[in-house]
């Protein structure tokens, strides 16, 4: 009945990969279940697999040759948003993102090497968003789609139905594609206006160029109105957080690689975010690099000069915007920026700056809407429950919900069509650069 | 596989709320007790009384041992399978069911979160004060079983100062109501009996409890302490006065460096012994001046500097601070075992100084966090279960730490409850004959001694009592061997040849 020390040792790990679940980090966790309560796949479930608690204590016997891989530990890992809310009220600081997304990487590399990887997220994760032409040619695509009248004839013809339910309510809220991707339209140099106060090289993104390039161009004109030289690196990858959240780590080092390096060229003080999950991943990327010492260092470098764009201006300085934009707004947390980037007060500023807007809170603002990258549509139902309780937070009077991510726009676009209400969804950014273009107006 | 059994589980509940493959049970190989564990025969979900009442009925009714458990925060290895039980979450049961505001009483499902029940009710200026540090995450049906306490007890009371009635399944899955919602109710006091008794004699499935209304104003003050001395001494001086403070709370240096190294950084000193945290309450035309009276004492007593909370946002980080403690041990050490040991407050000083002793004797990091006011002690004994021998060491320090608390007048709980963790030291605070009579209660509600059983009493320790039990427990093997893998009890370090210990681990087979 007595667990002799022995016995441990003999048991072998079945992490046999590299890069697997550090003991440094799983050993932190106390097991005090203070995370449980705010982990919204707990609060669903009331599963103690599913908890933050539940999740490393799993990962730490699957380390320790008590569990072997299989979907008693894989379920937990995946069904994870990894939204970090765990890691806000965790006292012992237990990295439980890193460790879940290590975890991933290991079930990754297992099917890989048993054959039984899956070919449409590795379509996805190696063919398609480390490669800027065919992101490209995906948003031509969808821009001729959107605008040739084939999107109605395939809804007409119910075309679509095809899809999953939850694809084809995804196809119906993706906003209007613009003329192009801001990393081609933009200039690579932009001069600030007024006097120079440093120079930032923006960082554009996958998602957020394919639909949201109106943000990216919108972001380079802030800074610019703000004394900011802005750069446009035209050699960069998507972020790689995909890779990281789906497990495919090594993918993930190729695409930090090259931004390293084309960043580094840059030779901008700043590289400047505005996609929440984007931007975390930048912060994290010495986490892909812990056994290589080299890029370590200059994945450091790399990461003490990334800035949220609502971090940046703070930082820098901004002008409170001088025209009326009479609003009423209510901010979400972007999981990634709250508790993964602890930026709460930033967004928040900018918004009470501009005169005329009034910003009303939202209950739990920072409980996660479920967009969680592609989790709403790897797992749908815990998607929608989340995006429920999150539209029933919204405040009543407001015109528009802000944030600071990509993924939570296009999730609550779907929450704001499915309720029918007038709503609009606004990256902070957008809401900044509205009040400045009305001062040109007045 | 799937054994008979675990088919009509799966008829009451569904077959989604039924875990019950070896690995899909192995999250609940323990509670916030960790130097234990072991792994359940299955998990079931219930939502309702009824489903409660069946599943109770079937295991009693098929010799199959049960246990209840709620978050799973418990510090003493109360909701710990240690033989294969099967576990009965109440996670799933967190409805608040009614409340009425004019008599101030709520009705609540057991799985609802402490703190949410004050979530709740805080549109009407009220709130639920039984506050353990844990109160953000722990369930009220938890807090029933273990009769918790909290940081607030000192003047409010612990829970069942609060519970006045509720709705129990007993172990064969009767279904009885005990207490009364207003009044005492006529007969043995039955509810008495049950909140505290961590879940050997019945689950309670509907709660009902005091709430209360917020206090008009109060004040909360930080004083920093180069001598333990003479904190300790300010605390009892500070009731000496006739002031009821509604929180008295210390914590010593080593508590402070885990704490401040987490997101709940205060900055304290890091030279000083110990820091209180004090907060009085009642109306706001007296506050003010209770509170100068508190910074006096503190003054008289060579505080290094004392500081009255200026916002909310001031007081909340210092209460984060206080009670986040446990939880940032990690930043400090691998393992902890919280003991909860209680002692008349005018002997903190000595008992103290003779936790100290042990833990240079042990070679381990004690670090103190406590309820001052109520002389409940918590120290923390810091342990890395990686090391051969640390986690037996850790386990007798605290069992020295408990008896020296017995020793001097107190006892070996105060809010954690007995569980698998002080099972050993029952004996030690109790006499052969005071621990019959409860065992004589146990036997009563659950005469197969199925619920629950290791935990709370000790089972008996004459040598033909023994003997007898274990010759029950062989005969009754077979049920429990049906699952060999899942019955076998995993315990992190040498307890058994422990005397106290024997007995729980007997009860395993």
């Amino acid at each position: 009945m007595v667990n002799e020390p022995t016995a441990v040792a003999e048991k072998r790990s079945d992490f046999r990969f590299p890069d697997a679940p550090e003991e440094e980090k799983y050993s932190v966790c106390v097991h005090c279940g203070f995370c449980l309560e705010v982990c919204p796949t707990y609060q669903a479930w009331g599963d103690e697999n599913h908890s933050p608690r539940g999740r490393v204590y799993l990962i730490k016997a699957c380390a320790e040759g008590e569990l072997p891989l299989d979907d008693s530990v894989i379920d937990p890992v995946f069904t994870c948003l990894d939204c970090r809310a765990c890691e806000t009220v965790c006292p012992s600081g237990v990295q439980v993102g890193a460790l879940v997304e290590e975890a991933r990487g290991q079930v990754f590399y297992a099917r890989d090497a048993e054959g039984k990887r899956d070919p449409i997220m590795r379509f996805f994760l190696r063919g398609v968003f480390p490669r800027p032409a065919r992101l490209r040619a995906i948003r031509r695509l969808m821009r001729f789609y959107q605008r040739s009248g084939l999107r109605r004839l395939a809804r007409a013809t119910g075309m679509l139905n095809v899809l999953p339910a939850q694809m084809r309510e995804m196809e119906d809220v993706i906003p209007d594609i613009g003329r192009g991707p801001a990393i081609d339209v933009l200039p690579e140099t932009m001069a600030p206006k007024g006097e120079k106060k440093a120079t930032a090289a923006l960082f554009t993104g996958c998602v957020m160029d394919v639909f949201f390039s109106d943000v990216n161009e919108a972001t380079a004109r802030v800074l610019v109105r703000n004394g900011v030289e802005v750069r446009v690196p035209k050699g960069q990858l998507c972020c790689g957080a995909l890779q990281v959240h789906a497990g495919d780590r090594d993918m993930a080092r190729v695409m930090a690689k090259r931004n390293i390096e084309v960043f580094e060229q840059s030779g901008a003080d700043y590289i400047a975010i505005n996609a929440a999950g984007c931007g975390a991943a930048l912060k994290e990327y010495p986490e892909l690099f812990r056994d290589d010492p080299a890029w370590r260092d200059r994945a450091v470098q790399f990461s003490s000069r990334v800035r949220d764009i609502s971090q940046l201006l703070v930082e820098v300085g901004f002008d409170p915007p001088k025209a009326e934009l009479p609003m009423t707004v209510t901010y979400h947390d972007a999981c990634h920026l709250c508790h993964a980037q602890k930026i709460r007060y930033e967004p928040r500023s900018l918004l009470k700056s501009v005169p005329g807007l009034t910003l009303r809170e939202m209950p739990d603002s920072d409980r996660c809407c479920g967009s969680a990258g592609i989790y709403n549509l790897t797992h749908p139902a815990m998607a929608n429950e989340l995006l429920e309780r999150k539209m029933d937070d919204v405040p009543a009077g407001v015109e528009a919900i802000v944030m600071g991510n990509p993924g939570c726009m296009m999730q609550i676009r779907l929450g704001v069509k499915r309720r029918n209400q007038p709503l609009r969804v606004m990256h902070t950014v957008e809401v900044l650069d509205l009040a400045y273009q009305r001062e040109g107006s007045r | 596989m799937r054994d008979v059994h675990i088919d009509r589980l799966v008829d009451i509940v569904g077959e989604r709320r039924c875990l019950w493959r070896p690995h899909q049970v192995k999250a609940y190989a323990c509670d916030g007790y960790t130097a234990e564990e072991g792994l359940p025969r299955a998990v079931v979900f219930p939502e309702t009384t009824d489903e409660v009442s069946r599943i109770c009925r079937y295991l009693y009714e098929n010799d199959i041992p049960y246990l209840p458990r709620g978050a799973g925060t418990g510090l003493s290895g109360g909701a710990t399978p240690t033989g294969g039980e099967v576990v009965i979450s109440l996670a799933r049961m967190n409805k608040l069911l009614a409340v009425d505001f004019d008599n101030l009483r709520a009705v609540v499902q057991p799985g609802l979160v402490n703190l949410t029940l004050t979530r709740r009710v805080a549109h009407a200026d009220c709130y639920y004060a039984p506050d353990p540090s844990s109160q953000s995450v722990c369930t009220i049906g938890g807090n029933f079983a273990e009769n918790a306490g909290g940081s607030h007890c000192l003047k409010y009371g612990v829970t069942t100062n609060h519970v006045v009635a509720a709705k129990v399944v007993l172990p064969d899955g009767d279904v009885i109501d005990v207490g009364a919602p207003f009044g005492d109710a006529p007969g043995y006091d039955l509810l008495g009996l049950l909140v505290g008794s961590e879940g050997t004699l019945g689950i309670a499935t509907e709660i009902t409890v005091r709430i209360l209304k917020k206090p008009q104003a109060l004040r909360t003050a930080l004083a920093y302490f180069d001598r333990v001395a003479d904190a300790s001494d300010t605390v009892t001086d500070i009731i000496g006065a006739g002031i009821i403070p509604a929180a008295i709370e210390m914590m010593d240096q080593l508590a402070m460096q885990a704490v401040d190294k987490s997101n709940y950084h205060v900055g304290y000193p890091t030279d000083i012994e110990a820091v209180l945290l004090i907060e009085v309450d009642g109306l706001a035309a007296g506050v003010d001046e209770v509170m100068a009276r508190v910074v006096d004492i503190c003054r008289r007593h060579r505080v290094r500097e004392v500081r009255v909370a200026q916002s909310d946002a001031e007081r909340a980080l210092w209460w984060s601070s206080r009670k986040m403690a446990f939880g940032a041990m990690g930043r400090i050490s691998p393992d902890y075992i919280v003991q909860d040991g209680v002692i008349p407050r005018t002997r903190l000083t000595e008992v103290l100084q003779k936790i100290d002793e042990v833990s240079r004797r042990y070679g381990l990091r004690i670090a103190n966090v406590f309820h001052a006011g109520d002389g409940n002690l918590h120290p923390l004994i810091l342990y890395d279960s990686r090391v051969p021998g640390e986690a037996e060491r850790a386990v007798r320090a605290g069992s020295e730490v408990l008896r020296a608390c017995v020793d001097a007048g107190g006892s070996i709980t105060g809010e954690h409850g007995v569980g698998i963790e002080k099972i050993g030291e029952m004996t030690y605070m109790f006499s052969e004959d005071e621990i019959d009579a409860q065992r004589a209660v146990k036997s009563c509600f659950d005469p197969k001694g199925i619920v629950n059983a290791g935990k709370l009493i000790p089972l008996p320790g004459r040598c033909v009592e023994v003997k007898r039990a274990r010759e029950i427990i062989e005969e009754n093997w077979q049920i429990l061997n049906s699952f060999p893998d899942q019955a076998s009890v995993q315990v992190r370090g040498a307890f058994a040849q422990e005397p106290g210990r024997e007995a729980s681990t007997s009860a395993q087979g």
